[in-house]
C-alpha cells in the first residue's frame, strides 16, 4: 500500500511512499460541530479527538443522535468541522476548499453505504470504475482494475448487470469493490448490513474480515453490537463525546 | 510493528492533487461524460423527445421559412431581372372615367381614345438625357390560324430590339429585321407556346400563318419562358401564359389600324390606342429610378386622365428585396421565439432531472466528483438534448422545403448557412439553458444529496 505525498509549496512535486501498518492515517483533533438553524444552534460534536492507524478495524457505535453520522461525514470529508483539525494522511482537511475536498475524497476514501448507493443507469463494471474516472485513470486502466475487483468480490460474471438486477448482498459487494477501486487510505462503512438479510450480511462481514487481514483500514459506523464484534477497536459515542475507546480483540 | 507486504488487491497509487495532470479535463473524460449523458437521455426516450420538440420545431421552422422566403425572393428577382434593370415600362391603361362616360346615352359606340402616343414617346426621348432606346409596341388580340388550328393570342407589333431589351432569346430562326420593319412586311415570330399549339408536328419556320385575312411568314420562334412575363400582356388580356406572336410595328399599324372593336356585355366597344406599351431603356442603371419619376411628371402634364402605367423594374426589385428582408426578419423572430420556448423546455426538464438525480449527484460527489465535473455532466446532457433536437430539426427543415417544392411547385432554396446557423443556435441554447440547472446540481451539499430519497 502506498501513499502519494504532495508538496504544497511546489504543487507539482509528487512523492510516493509506503504506508506501514500502525502508521497514523487519520487524526481528529478537538473536532466540534455546530449546526445553525436560523437563530437556533445545535452542538452535535463537543470536541472529539481520535487517532486512526493503518491496518486497523474500527467500529464507531452509539445510539441515534449521538453524532455518529456527523462524525462519519467529517471523517468522509463530506462535511467540515466547525472547530478543530482533521488530518487525513498528511493533509489538514479542515481548511480545504470544495474542490480539494472532492479530490481527497476521491483519492483517499472509500465509501460503503447502508443503501449501497449504486448508480442505477450504470452496470456493475461502470459503477466500480466511477471513482477511477474522477481520478483521471485511462479507460484501459480502470477497466483492468474494475475487472480485478469484480472478481475479488465474486461478481465477475455479473459485470454487465444493472444494480436492479442484483440482490442486496450483490449490490453491496459492488459497492465494496467500488470503495476499493482507488486503494483508499480508509474505507468508511455506514451500517453496511443494515438493509441485508442475515446471510448476506454475514457474507459482507466476512469480506470485511478479509479486507482487514489484507491490511486495509476499515471504519465501521453501526449501532449493532454484532457488527462491532468483528472489529478490533470499538469506539462508543454519547452526546457528541467519546464515551469509550477500547481494543476488543488483540 | 511488522511491515505490511504489498497486499494482493493493491492498486496503482491514487492521487488527488489539483495539479495532478491526471485530474485535468481530457478528451477521454469528455467522451465518458458524453456516454453517460447519452445513456441517461436514451433511458428516458419519450421524455427526451418531447423535451426537444421545441428545439426541433424552432430549427425546422428557421430553415424551412428561410428556404421559402429565399426561394420567393429569388423568383421575384429573376422576374425583375428579366424585365431588365435598366428598363422603364410604360403601358396604356384604360382610364376609369372614360369607361363610365361611354355608358351614358345611346347611339353608335364612340371609340375611346386613351393611352400612350408616339408624341409622348418623342417628348420623352427628346427631353430626358440618358435614354438609349425606346421600343414601342402595339398589342392587339387576334385569332391566328394555321390551316384548321386557331388560337386567340396577343399580336405584338414591335421593334427589332424587343428581344434584346428583355433578355428574351430566340429558340429558332431569327427576329424580323429593320428592313422588314420599314417595309411593313408580313413576317411573324411565334412564342414557344404558340408555336407548339399551331404546329404540333412540323417545324413552323418558313410556314405561313393567317391573322385576319393576311398571311404572315414565320421567321423565328422565341425560347420558352418561365412564368416571368410580368406586365407583358396588354390589350385587355388577363392570361398569364406567354402566348404571343410578334410582327413588325409598322405591319401592326397598317394591317389592324389604331382602333379596335370588340364585343362586350353591353354591346360593341371601340377603343383607339396608339401605343400599348413602351420599353424605355436608360443607359445608366443608377439613374433609372430618377428617369422613371421624370417620365411620370412629363406624362402627367400631357395626359388629362391617368391612362398609362409606369413600372420601373429596378424599383420593384428594390421593393422585393426589402420585403424579402422583412420576411426574413419575421421568420427569424418566429424561429427565435420557438427556440426560446424550446430552450425553456430543456431547462425545465434539466431542472427536473437534477432533482430526480439528487442521489446520484451525492454519490458522484462522494466518489470524488468536483463541482465542475457535475456542471460538465449536466451541461453536456443539455447540449446533447438540444443538439439532437437541432439535428432532427435540420433534417426536417431540409425536408419541408423539398416537400413544398415537390408538391406545390414553389421555388425553395436551402442556403447552407441556414442549417449551420440553426444548429449552432440550438447547441448554444443547450449551453445557455443548461447552465442554471447544472449550477443547481453542482451547488448541492453532498451530505444532503446523499440523504435524498
Amino acid at each position: 500500500m502506498t501513499i502519494i505525498e504532495t508538496n504544497s509549496d511546489h504543487g507539482s512535486t509528487v512523492k510516493s511512499r509506503d504506508i506501514f501498518a500502525g502508521e497514523l492515517v487519520a487524526s481528529l483533533q478537538e473536532i466540534k460541530k455546530t449546526y445553525y438553524m436560523g437563530a437556533l444552534s445545535v452542538d452535535v460534536l463537543h470536541g472529539i479527538t481520535l487517532d486512526f492507524y493503518a491496518g486497523d478495524y474500527i467500529s464507531i457505535m452509539g445510539p441515534s443522535g449521538c453524532g455518529k453520522s456527523t462524525l462519519m461525514n467529517i471523517l468522509g470529508c463530506l462535511d467540515q468541522p466547525t472547530q478543530g483539525k482533521y488530518f487525513l494522511g498528511d493533509e489538514d482537511t479542515s481548511k480545504m476548499e470544495d474542490d480539494d475536498l472532492s479530490a481527497i475524497r476521491g483519492a483517499r476514501l472509500g465509501f460503503i453505504f447502508q443503501s449501497y448507493n449504486l448508480i442505477q443507469q450504470l452496470d456493475v463494471l461502470e459503477n466500480i470504475e466511477m471513482p477511477l474516472f474522477y481520478q483521471g485513470y485511462t479507460e484501459a486502466e480502470s477497466h483492468e482494475i474494475a475487472m480485478g475487483l469484480a472478481a475479488r468480490v465474486g461478481l465477475e460474471d455479473r459485470i454487465d448487470h444493472k444494480p436492479f438486477e442484483l440482490s442486496g448482498g450483490q449490490q453491496q459487494r459492488v459497492a465494496i469493490a467500488r470503495a476499493l477501486a482507488v486503494d483508499p487510505l480508509i474505507i468508511l462503512a455506514d451500517e453496511p448490513t443494515g438493509n441485508l438479510d442475515s446471510k448476506s450480511g454475514a457474507e459482507i462481514l466476512t469480506l470485511f474480515d478479509e479486507l482487514h487481514d489484507q491490511g486495509k483500514t476499515l471504519i465501521l459506523v453501526t449501532h449493532s453490537d454484532e457488527l462491532a464484534e468483528h472489529s478490533k477497536r470499538e469506539i462508543k459515542l454519547k452526546d457528541g463525546r467519546v464515551e469509550s475507546d477500547e481494543r476488543i480483540h488483540t | 510493528m511488522s511491515e505490511f507486504t504489498l497486499d494482493p488487491i493493491s492498486q496503482p497509487p491514487a492521487s488527488f492533487s489539483p495539479s495532478n495532470p491526471r485530474s485535468k479535463f481530457t478528451t477521454t473524460r469528455l467522451k465518458k461524460i458524453t456516454q453517460v449523458g447519452l445513456k441517461s437521455i436514451f433511458s428516458h426516450g419519450l421524455r427526451s423527445l418531447l423535451t426537444v420538440l421545441g428545439i426541433v420545431i424552432g430549427v425546422a421552422a428557421v430553415i424551412a421559412m428561410l428556404a421559402v422566403s429565399e426561394g420567393a425572393s429569388f423568383e421575384a428577382q429573376k422576374q425583375f431581372r428579366d424585365l431588365g434593370a435598366t428598363n422603364i415600362l410604360l403601358k396604356s391603361v384604360k382610364p376609369v372615367e372614360v369607361e363610365e362616360s361611354t355608358n351614358r346615352g345611346f347611339g353608335p359606340p364612340q371609340a375611346i381614345v386613351y393611352g400612350l402616343t408616339q408624341a409622348d414617346i418623342a417628348t420623352i426621348r427628346d427631353t430626358i438625357p440618358g435614354i438609349s432606346n425606346v421600343i414601342a409596341s402595339r398589342i392587339v388580340k387576334k385569332n391566328i390560324w394555321n390551316l384548321g388550328i386557331s388560337i386567340n393570342t396577343d399580336v405584338v407589333g414591335t421593334a427589332v430590339d424587343y428581344p434584346s431589351s428583355r433578355n428574351y432569346n430566340l429558340r429558332a430562326g431569327r427576329f424580323f429585321s429593320e428592313t422588314e420593319l420599314r417595309d411593313h412586311a408580313n413576317v411573324v415570330v411565334l412564342s414557344d407556346e404558340v408555336a407548339n399549339l399551331l404546329f404540333p408536328i412540323d417545324n413552323p419556320i418558313a410556314k405561313s400563318i393567317k391573322i385576319d385575312s393576311d398571311y404572315y411568314n414565320v421567321v423565328g420562334i422565341m425560347e420558352a419562358e418561365g412564368f416571368s412575363n410580368l406586365g407583358q400582356n396588354q390589350a385587355g388580356s388577363s392570361n398569364s401564359a406567354p402566348s404571343r406572336v410578334f410582327i413588325p410595328f409598322t405591319a401592326s399599324k397598317s394591317r389592324f389600324g389604331e382602333t379596335t372593336t370588340r364585343q362586350t356585355a353591353g354591346g360593341m366597344e371601340s377603343e383607339t390606342v396608339e401605343l400599348h406599351e413602351a420599353i424605355i431603356q436608360v443607359d445608366n442603371q443608377e439613374t433609372v429610378i430618377e428617369v422613371g419619376e421624370i417620365i411620370d411628371q412629363i406624362l402627367q402634364r400631357r395626359h388629362k386622365d391617368v391612362d398609362y402605367s409606369i413600372e420601373v423594374p429596378l424599383a420593384l426589385l428594390r421593393q422585393a428585396e426589402a420585403s424579402a428582408l422583412r420576411d426574413q426578419i419575421v421568420a427569424g423572430a418566429i424561429a427565435g421565439i420557438s427556440l426560446l420556448v424550446g430552450g425553456i423546455g430543456i431547462m425545465n426538464i434539466m431542472l427536473a432531472s437534477v432533482t430526480e438525480r439528487t442521489r446520484e449527484i451525492g454519490i458522484r460527489r462522494a466518489l470524488g466528483a468536483k463541482r465542475k465535473d457535475i456542471i460538465a455532466q449536466f451541461l453536456i446532457e443539455a447540449v446533447i438534448l438540444s443538439g439532437v433536437g437541432g439535428l432532427i430539426g435540420v433534417v426536417l427543415g431540409i425536408l419541408i422545403p423539398f416537400i413544398i417544392s415537390t408538391f406545390w411547385g414553389m421555388t425553395t432554396i436551402v442556403t447552407p448557412i441556414a442549417p449551420i446557423l440553426a444548429f449552432s443556435i440550438s447547441a448554444m441554447i443547450g449551453v445557455i439553458f443548461g447552465i442554471y440547472p447544472s449550477m443547481r446540481a453542482a451547488d448541492m451539499d453532498p451530505v444532503e444529496a446523499l440523504r435524498h430519497e
